[in-house]
């Protein structure tokens, strides 16, 4: 679709001296440096382009550890009202109560879904939530005047962000190493805690999909040394209306909304990474806080700033639009339907699991939670790999799982399947992955080329990583 | 069946050490590169750095995944393969050849502590 004449880059369909005719008063003195188009080229061009996107409203999109899930229109709709969009930050909070009560609503059903008392909604994305949780820790432990404490402990199974953000808080990372399911072994844990310790970082279920059973006595002992337990929200959604991380021995948490809650994932963003803590730790929320101020006849919110405080970590509230729609999505579930989520995209996981194991390498059995990972085909012998079943599912219309993530198996293929599918979508998926496997079997050169159908065949990963072409002029130079 | 050259020293992280005289040539085994896939860069130390057995020199980054390079010895650095810089992919064509560092050894009895051709073969069950 995209190797149509339009299909080019708009430079390419540039033509030299294509200009419009308008009267002289109105023409700039030198062109500016556009490319030179016909309008009804430009329509071709963008729409051929937006034709090669894929996204969850076009397929089936089951990368792991990443909670595709739909992006529900009627948010988009709630989203975009212009009594929100037209808002200046800066404007005078007596004119910007229906935003301020939006913010407070939004954190405190995120305080009741997971069991915390109060959240900042200021973080811009999941990254930015860590650091400042680990902010709040650090902030904790020094309030208190005990100053040794300047390490955090992360299983060597957890996301990369975990030990990037606490290197940037300036917080030392040790490793605790997992077991082969990737849960945490409590007696490799226990010879790490001391008075160094300012907390430890993890996210349940782990990265493996694999609920961490002794979660209650790592806390303890976490706890009984003097540091605060830090919960990433990355894999919050199949816990959704079943298990509060506060519940359960967490005192910082950070949730993605644009996986949890529905929010699109975009191109990069925006993100936000909203920030929960347990009571007692409030006053070191960062600035401003949206307090609700309660008359004897109305209602109302203000700002509050506090020297008690972390301090700022973004310019006004965060990303607002992005709030709305978590909003908007909680409201329309309601609290008896959002405790199906977890619930449903569990059953999801499991049914492709069990479905596919008799021709994908299942490592770790039993019941998972959101997600899974498969190590490869069971059949090794046709040197197809997980990389070339990944591309192969793009020919039949399908993104690719996550892939060669966990670290722990050689051939990770990490499916996540959301809540959201219908029985006949996984079915669809078992069917086409089956076909797959067929196919290694009988043509596996085939398989190994593949995609065949793609607007852009197999990229060379390793040229694209060495030497990167990303504009134009590169590419001109490239083929010179 | 990756490729395993006797005579060297071999570690449990994958590294190799070839010995010449008091000078320990240190790069990663035919059977690291090849589960590492299309090495895109390798972060190496600098010429005169100190190296400890046991612990982090540099790191070798694929397209699957970036891995800690372990020193499987002590010494000083002598010389660095500069032509990784700009064809980290040699590893891949001959990881033996395309050593990484150049050590001067400061204890050659940590040797003895790493494994031999055989011992190596037997531990990534070859």
């Amino acid at each position: 679709m995209n190797n149509t004449f339009y299909g080019k880059l708009i430079f390419e369909l540039s033509q030299n001296g294509r200009q419009g005719d308008l009267p002289k008063g109105l023409m700039r003195e030198n062109a500016p440096l556009l490319p030179e188009v016909d309008e009804l080229s430009v329509v071709r061009h963008y729409t051929n382009m937006s034709n090669n996107n894929f996204g969850v409203d076009t397929g089936f999109y089951p990368l792991g550890s990443c909670t595709m899930k739909y992006n529900p229109k009627i948010n988009e709709e709630i989203a975009a009202h212009r009594e929100f969009t037209g808002l200046h930050p800066l404007q005078n909070t007596d004119t910007t109560q229906g935003a301020l009560a939006v913010y407070y609503f939004l954190q405190t059903s995120l305080a009741e879904i997971s069991g915390l008392s109060e959240f900042t909604l200021n973080p811009y994305a999941g990254a930015h939530g860590e650091l400042t949780g680990l902010m709040i820790m650090r902030g904790y432990h020094m309030e208190r005047g005990d100053l040794k404490r300047t390490k955090v402990i992360i299983p060597d199974s957890a996301h990369g962000t975990n030990p990037a953000s606490s290197a940037v808080c300036g917080l030392d990372v040790v490793v605790v190493k997992s077991r082969p399911d990737g849960t945490v072994d409590v007696n490799d844990l226990r010879p790490l805690l001391d008075d160094t310790i300012a907390g430890m970082m993890m996210t349940n279920p782990n990265t493996l999909g694999i609920f961490e059973h002794n979660i209650g006595e790592i806390a303890k002992a976490v706890h009984d040394c003097g540091g605060l337990m830090y919960y990433d929200g990355a894999n919050l959604n199949p816990m959704l209306g079943k298990v509060r991380p506060g519940d359960i021995g967490f005192d910082i948490m950070h949730i993605n909304l644009h996986k949890t809650f529905s929010t699109p994932h975009g191109g990069g963003g925006p993100g936000s990474g909203p920030v929960g803590v347990r009571a007692g730790l409030e006053h070191l929320l960062p600035n401003p806080r949206v307090v609700k101020v309660e008359e004897e006849d109305y209602d109302y919110f203000k700002l509050e700033c506090s020297d008690k405080s972390i301090g700022s970590i973004s310019g006004h509230l965060g990303n607002f639009g992005v709030m709305m729609r978590a909003l908007a999505y909680i409201l329309t579930l309601g609290r008896d339907q959002l405790k199906w989520v977890g619930p449903l995209a569990t059953l999801n996981a499991n049914y492709i699991k069990e479905s596919l194991k008799d021709v994908y390498e299942l490592p770790i059995g039993g019941v998972c939670k959101h997600e899974f990972v498969y190590d490869g085909l069971k059949d090794k012998s046709t040197g197809v790999t997980t990389l070339d079943v990944a591309k192969r599912l793009l020919d039949y219309g399908f993104h690719a799982p996550t892939i060669y993530f966990p670290l722990l198996f050689h051939e990770a293929l990490m499916v996540e399947p959301t809540e959201n599918e219908s029985k006949q979508t996984l079915d669809e998926f078992i069917r086409i992955m089956r076909v797959i496997a067929q196919e290694a079997k009988d043509d596996p050169e085939m398989v190994k080329t593949a995609p065949h159908n793609t607007p852009v065949r197999r990229l060379d990963d390793t040229q694209a990583a060495l030497h990167p072409i990303v504009t134009w002029r590169e590419l001109v130079a490239d083929a010179q | 069946m990756s490729k395993i050259i006797d005579g060297l020293y071999y570690s449990e992280s994958h590294e190799y050490v070839k010995v010449e005289g008091d000078f320990g040539f240190i790069g990663i085994t035919d059977y690291a590169q090849h589960e590492l896939g299309n090495v895109v860069y390798v972060d190496m130390p600098e010429v005169d750095d100190e190296v400890t057995a046991g612990e982090e020199f540099g790191a070798v980054e694929s397209v699957k995944a970036a891995s800690d390079l372990m020193c499987p010895v002590s010494g000083t650095v002598v010389e660095v393969n500069e032509a990784l810089e700009d064809e980290p992919g040699l590893i891949n064509k001959d990881a033996f050849e395309n050593w990484i560092i150049k050590v001067e050894l400061s204890d050659k009895s940590e040797l003895e502590g790493l494994m031999d051709a055989a011992a190596y073969k037997a531990m990534i069950g070859e």
